[in-house]
Parts: C-alpha cells; sequence; structure tokens
C-alpha cells in the first residue's frame, strides 16, 4: 500500500513545526521516495538521532506502508 | 536464548556488523547492496546476518536499534544508522575516520 508524497510531507511538519521538506517520487510509483528535511530541530542532534525524528513522525508506516525512503537531514 | 540476547551477542562479539537483507554476495535490495558497496570500498572485515533467513532478528532488530528499516550497521556494538547515514557518512570520511578510532584493522589486500 504505497503512500502519497503530501501525506510524507503533511506527518512530517506536524511532528516537526517549521520544517522544509523536498519530496522526489524516485520511481514514479508512488512507493519509492526522496526526502530532504531541513528542521531547526535537528541542532545539536547527531545523524542518527535526525532521521529517527523523521522516521518516528510517520509513526511506524517506514518499514511497511512507505517501502523506500531516502532520507538526508539538514539543520535549518 | 531471547531475541534481544542473540542481537547483543551479535554486535558485541564483532567489531562490524551489517543487517542486511540477502548475503554480501546476492544483496535482495538495492539499499542493502548500497551497504555491502560501502563496506567493501572501506576494506573492512564485517559480520554480515540476512534478516530474510531470519524472521525473529528482522523484527527485533527493529526494536532492538529503535530504527524501522534494514539494513543497519553496527561499530563495536553502536549503532551507525542506515543506509543513507553510511552514505553521508562514508562521503563525508567520517566512517573511515570512526573505523579507524576504533581500532580495527582493514583487510589484508
Amino acid at each position: 500500500m504505497p503512500m502519497a508524497a503530501e501525506d510524507i510531507e503533511s506527518a512530517i511538519l506536524a511532528a516537526l513545526p517549521g520544517a522544509r521538506v523536498e519530496i522526489t517520487d524516485l520511481a514514479g510509483d508512488g512507493d519509492h521516495y526522496a526526502a530532504v528535511v531541513t528542521a531547526p530541530q535537528f541542532a545539536g542532534l547527531p545523524r542518527v538521532k535526525q532521521h529517527q525524528l523523521v522516521y518516528n513522525a510517520l509513526g511506524g508506516r517506514m518499514g511497511g506502508a512507505l517501502h523506500a525512503l531516502k532520507l538526508t537531514t539538514k539543520i535549518a | 536464548m531471547t531475541v534481544h540476547d542473540r542481537i547483543a551477542t551479535l554486535v558485541n562479539s564483532n567489531d562490524i556488523v551489517l543487517f542486511m537483507k540477502g548475503t554480501p554476495f546476492f544483496p535482495q535490495c538495492g539499499f542493502s547492496s548500497t551497504a555491502i558497496a560501502i563496506l567493501e570500498r572501506l576494506n573492512v572485515p564485517f559480520e554480515s546476518v540476512d534478516v530474510l533467513a531470519d524472521p525473529e532478528i528482522r523484527q527485533g532488530i527493529k526494536e532492538y536499534s529503535d530504527w524501522p528499516t534494514i539494513p543497519q550497521l553496527y561499530v563495536k556494538g553502536e549503532f551507525v544508522g542506515g543506509s543513507d547515514i553510511m552514505m553521508e557518512m562514508f562521503q563525508a570520511g567520517e566512517l573511515e575516520q570512526m573505523i579507524a578510532e576504533a581500532g580495527i584493522a582493514r583487510s589484508a589486500a
């Protein structure tokens, strides 16, 4: 069950207010995405923690409904 | 032995462990393939665990690391990240540095 790009973006924005989210549908199949997330909340956190914030925002769908999300995080 | 104990034993008894889909010769997913390519470029010995062959580990590692996807890299018992983080760290030279600082020797050429 794929997940729409807008749903990914809104889930991330809900958990990380003020973030900037750029999503690319890599394969055009609504199932393989790349996301660049730029957020002030990442400041001072190691990369693992930054990615965990984004995965937690997706609330369990990562690895399930959302098969592939190539994630890049940047500090705003 | 619980799955938690099995994973703890794996990551603490090997300097570098990659939990992946498939094997280093036949990765079954592009992300696992990327992770293998990075480890091969670094030329370090590592242990790999095929989660497709072990459903208990496949589920258990997600909880152990609080990380939803495979592959997952461990160095000296510490969770480093998935393939995106491995690639960022590799390109920045940080992965090589981490391995050197951990005192892990390169594979013989």
